[in-house]
Parts: structure tokens; sequence; C-alpha cells
């Protein structure tokens, strides 16, 4: 798979006709009738940056995203409890649904990847559970509770201690022990 | 699977060990063959013996059509969270189907919280972040559209998974490796509404979201959304169903599923990717060397018998048909290997035509079983020269604990009473 540099891409309709090109003889271009990409007919209602702003859930490791608010594992294991040990057990441990917490070696035997020895941006925590958790009721938690929620896990895995702060900040800093864990495959030459 | 004892000796030599014959044999006694059995239904002006269907009218015509009552085994396995019925999988039975394209109704499923019910009229697609005209689209100003047509697979990072497990299952093939299906996708080449919003050139990834309950995202490279990605409407003719992301989801042909995104309502262009959850924690790979593969997309050549197989039973010695499906996310696939002595020789089998790029593609081969217990495997190269690896290779090279991207050659175990077994060979 190439990967062709910012530079040569093709920055019209016409895009289709250049992809796949294939000329008999040399001269006549058989796929042009064929494959042309037509023009659409730009329909699409320009919206402003700022109209997107609720809409946009998406956080970025660079903290991008990442709203207004705080919370703390003290805060984060009342909501957990109330909120999230139905599936996921008791300390993240043992329920149905993901094991949230282990920090054991991943080359050794049957490593459960976990937000502790797996993850590696916190920065995903706080995404996932605003958009998917609780499984019952996506979406319906405040900033503040995905932050003590964020840092309660953090706490669970040993990675904060239960009365440090995360916010929009402090949560964007954490290193995760698993942050250089991944290596690309795409763009590197192979699948 | 056909069979038939009136072949002359001729065509009956074996190309391959284990009794694979000429691939080419079906199709010069396609008539022999087709016809026999038919006897049966000679016409009698009486009608004593003609079938009680043929004397009472039959049913009322329907506004849309099911299958027969009689294949009530041609259905979707789920495999669902107790707690949670709508996070899951369900998988294609490939040992039920034929040809090439996958009814809709049978298509794999993986939703990770319910199919929403979307109301077409309040959904819209929006594109933003580093374009220079952010815009929104209705599905009726999408209808618009210039479309085209492509046919191409759709399957999970995570199928045929069982593959690493240190016992062979024992399930039917649809069962272990049906969470790969195959349609005819129509819709919107991507590219015509990146270009519409003006994407800038520092834009390296999409993030895609859906509008599930659960906002399933994901980051996808733009060389991808710029090259054969789709925005598809319909599947098979029809509009796109609920499980399969109705109003509109995204293809991307020979990349894992999980980047088709479903019900998509948001496409976010940016420099870095998002590094989501279903790109970080899950569809990564894990080595034994404690590292992970992350955006491992292209799903690598594969190739299944899907008849006969394990669930099957063999009536006797005889002729039969191998017939299986191969694809490759990398390109088309060229040539597909049978072989019926666990792999010392292999016989090329027939591809049914047209073969087409990262689709689903249909091999067939005659064989004549003469009752001794053996092993079939099938092997798929595709046009790159990539050729499906052995289990063990497979393994060496990246150790069990990946759980996504199997692509091992899968060997059956056909015993001296005709049923069949999966086994590690
Ligand atoms: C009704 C059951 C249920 C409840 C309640 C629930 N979860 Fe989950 N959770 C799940 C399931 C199932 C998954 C896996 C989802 C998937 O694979 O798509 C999951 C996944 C997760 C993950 C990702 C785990 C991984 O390794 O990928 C996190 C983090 C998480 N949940 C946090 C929470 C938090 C925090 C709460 C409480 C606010 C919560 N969950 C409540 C069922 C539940």
């Amino acid at each position: 798979m190439s990967m062709p540099s910012p530079s040569s891409r093709p920055r019209s309709g016409l895009r289709l006709l250049l992809t796949g090109s294939l000329f008999i003889g040399g001269i006549i271009p058989l796929w042009a009738t064929l494959e042309a990409a037509p023009e659409g007919p730009k329909l699409g209602v320009s919206m402003p940056q700022e109209s997107i702003r609720d809409l946009d859930i998406s956080v970025f490791p660079d903290g991008t995203g990442l709203p207004q608010g705080k919370g703390t594992a003290v805060e984060g294991k009342t909501q957990f409890e109330a909120l999230c040990t139905g599936c996921h057990g008791v300390k993240g441990s043992g329920g149905s649904a993901e094991e949230l917490v282990g920090r054991s070696p991943l080359n050794g035997a049957r490593p459960d990847q976990t937000v502790g020895n797996y993850w590696p941006y916190a920065t995903t925590i706080f995404d996932y559970i605003r958009r998917a958790m609780p499984l019952n009721a996506p979406l319906s938690l405040s900033y503040d509770q995905v932050y003590a929620l964020t840092a309660y896990l953090l706490y669970l895995n040993g990675i904060v201690t239960d009365t440090e702060e995360m916010n929009a900040i402090t949560l964007k800093a954490v290193q995760m022990p698993n942050r250089d864990g991944f290596y690309s495959v795409w763009g590197n030459g192979g699948h | 699977m056909n069979r038939s004892p009136t072949l002359p000796e001729d065509d009956l030599q074996p190309v391959a060990g284990g009794g694979l014959l000429d691939r080419r044999m079906f199709l010069r006694h396609g008539v022999a063959l087709g016809g026999a059995g038919l006897g049966f239904l000679a016409f009698d002006v009486g009608g004593a013996d003609l079938p009680l269907w043929m004397k009472t009218p039959g049913g009322p015509l329907t506004h849309y059509g099911q299958p027969s009552p009689f294949e009530k085994e041609a259905i979707r396995f789920l495999s669902a969270n107790t707690q949670a019925p709508g996070h899951g999988v369900s998988w294609t039975p490939l040992h039920r189907l034929e040809g090439t394209i996958t009814p809709n109704g049978l298509h794999f499923e993986r939703h990770h919280n319910g199919v929403p019910t979307i109301h077409p009229e309040q959904h819209r697609l929006r594109l933003h972040g580093l374009f220079s005209k952010p815009i929104q689209l209705s599905l009726e100003q999408l209808l618009r559209y210039p479309m085209i047509s492509r046919q191409c697979f759709v399957e999970c990072g995570g199928n045929s998974h069982a593959g690493w497990h240190e016992e062979p299952i024992q399930t039917p093939v649809g069962y272990f490796h049906g969470l790969a299906s195959s349609s005819e996708w129509t819709g919107i080449p991507l590219s015509i509404l990146l270009d519409e919003a003006g994407l800038q050139p520092e834009a390296r990834w999409l993030v895609a979201e859906g509008a599930d309950a659960g906002a399933m995202n994901v980051s996808i490279p733009i060389e991808k959304a710029l090259d054969d990605t789709l925005l598809a409407l319909y599947q098979n003719g029809e509009r796109i169903r609920p499980e399969q992301g109705y109003p509109m989801r995204l293809i991307l042909p020979g990349f894992e599923a999980v980047l088709n995104v479903k019900w998509l309502q948001r496409l976010q262009a940016v420099k870095e990717p998002l590094m989501s959850r279903n790109e970080t924690a899950k569809y990564t790979e894990l080595e034994p060397s404690g590292k992970a593969r992350q955006f491992t997309f292209v799903m690598e050549a594969k190739s299944i018998i899907t008849q006969p197989s394990p669930g099957f039973q063999l009536k006797g010695p005889g002729l039969y048909q191998i017939s299986g499906l191969a694809w490759s996310g990398r390109g088309t696939i060229r040539r597909v290997e049978v072989s019926a002595d666990g792999g010392r020789s292999w016989a090329p089998a027939a591809l049914q035509e047209p073969l087409l790029s990262k689709c689903f593609t249909r091999f067939r081969l005659p064989w004549r079983w003469d009752g001794a217990p053996l092993i079939l495997k099938s092997r798929a190269i595709d046009d790159t020269g990539y050729q499906q690896p052995e289990r063990s290779t497979l393994i060496a090279e990246r150790g069990q604990r990946g759980y996504f991207h199997y692509n091992a050659i899968v060997a059956f175990a056909v015993e001296s009473d005709g049923s069949l077994r999966h086994v590690y060979a």
C-alpha cells in the first residue's frame, strides 16, 4: 500500500479519473469515459465551525476536545459503584463486561489487555466513557462525572493518586504505562 | 453436493492426491449431472402421483418475500452479551450459501450497543474540521449525488479469531469465518463530498462517527478516504438495512469492517488519529514481544471450503463438488488451490467469474472420495502474489494473543464415516 504525499493529492472531482489509470497504446485513456467521477451537485449546506461545537464529542491525545470540568478518583468511586459495577464488577474486575483493571506484563502468558497495561492514552478513556458508557445510558454523564470516572479508572490501575484532579490540563498530561506499546502497520510499507 | 456415479473413466483420473479431479470436469459434464434425478418428475396425465402443491392454489403475493420455510437453518448465529442483547455479533451462515452475494438479511452484524432506529429526515451527515467549507447534508440531498456500485466483501477484523485457540473449534464454518459477507454497495464516492467541503492539504485522517448509542468512532487514513471509499446508501439494490447502517454507512473495500462506520453522521478531518478505543484497546494485535500492531487495516487473503465442511455428512464414496470462498483485501484472487492429502499435493480450483477486486470469489473443484480418511485444505493467492499462510507460519510470526486478523489455511479431516472435523494439520 503506497502512501501518496499530501501534495500529490488531486484536488478536484477528476480524482477518480486519475486513479488506476490505464493507457492503451499510450494514447487512448479507455477508462476515461467509464470511470470519470462526475461533479456532485454541491448541495451541502455550509456550517460555521461554531455550530458544530455541541455535536463534536471527539477528544484527541493532545487534549483537543476536552471540555471544562474536573473530578478525582474519590468522587469517581461513588459514581462507579452506582453506575458501572453491575457490568464491570466491583473495582472494575470480574464483571460480565470488559476487565478495566490490570497491570500484568503484556509479554507474559495470556495477559488481560486493560486500561492499565494496554491503553496508550488517558484521553481515550474520557472520549470513550463520555460517548459510550454506561452502556444502558450513553451520553448521560456530566463532564465532571466523566472526569471523575476517568480518574477512578486511572487510580484503580495505579496511574494517579485518589486525590489527583483530572481536568482538561491534567488528563492530557497523564503518561500511560503502555504509551509506546504500539507500532503502526499502515504507512510502514505493509499491511 | 452433487454426486453421480455415471461419468466416463477418463475424467475421473485424479490431478492431485486424495481424489481431486480436473477443475473443468463439471463444465464438460454439466448437462449429464444436471439430468440425474429428474426421473421421478415424469408427467402423468392422471396426476395421482403428482405432489399436493400442484393440486391446490399456492400462497398469495407478498410485499416482501421471505426464504422458504424449509430453509430455517440458513440463519445468522447470534453471540450477544446477556446483559446487553444489542452488544455482540451475528455470523453469516457461509456454509449454507452459494455464489458470492450475501443476502441482506444474512449479512453479519457487529453492534456495540444495538441497532438504532434512525429517522431518515432527521439524520444529517456533517463534514467539519480541516475543511475550508464545513457542510452538512441531508439524506434527501445526498440521494441527488452521482453514485456508483461496486461489489466487495466486508470482514470484521476479529473474523476467524477462534483459529488462534489451542484446540480447533468444532462449529460450522459460517460460525467460525462468517464475520465476513459480500454485497453490491451503491453510493457516492466519498472524494466528491470531501472535495465539495474543501478538504485541506494538511488533513491526514478522517474521524468517522456513527449515530448509534455509543457513537462508534474510528480514524480513517485520508489516502483510503480519497481512493475507493464509498458513502453507501444501498445494499444489493435496496436501501441499507438498519442493522447495516441505515440510512448511510461507509464502505472501505478491503479494510477491516470497523472502519466501515455504520449510521455515519460525522466526518472530522484532522492531522493525527483520534486514538479511539476501537483503534487502541481493540483492533490492535498484541505480539509475543509485548508490542502491538496498530492500524492493521487491510484484510489479508483468506479462503475457506464451505462445502463439504464440518456439520455436513458425506453419503459414501463417490463424486462430490468442493466449493468455497476466497477473498483478499489487497486485490483480486488470482488462484485458489485445494489439497485432499493434508497439503502434500495441491490442485487449482476453478474460479467463478467475474473475478472482482476485494470481493468474495467462489471456487469449485470436483472430487472423487474413495471413502478413506483424509485432510482437505484450501489456500488463496492474490494478484499481489501474497499467499495465504499455514497456521504454523502465521503463529510463528504473530504469536497467539493478537485475536484479530487470523487468515491461516483451514483444514478439515474427512472421517471414513463421512463426517468432517476442523483440525490443525
Ligand atoms: C449494561 C452493562 C454496562 C454498564 C452499566 C457499563 N458498562 Fe462499560 N462496557 C460494557 C460493555 C459490554 C463493554 C464492551 C463494549 C464494546 O465492546 O463495544 C464496555 C466497555 C467499557 C470500557 C472499555 C473497556 C475496554 O477495555 O475496551 C470502559 C472504559 C467502560 N466500559 C467503562 C464503563 C464505565 C465508567 C461505566 C459506568 C459509568 C460503565 N462502563 C458501565 C458494559 C457496561
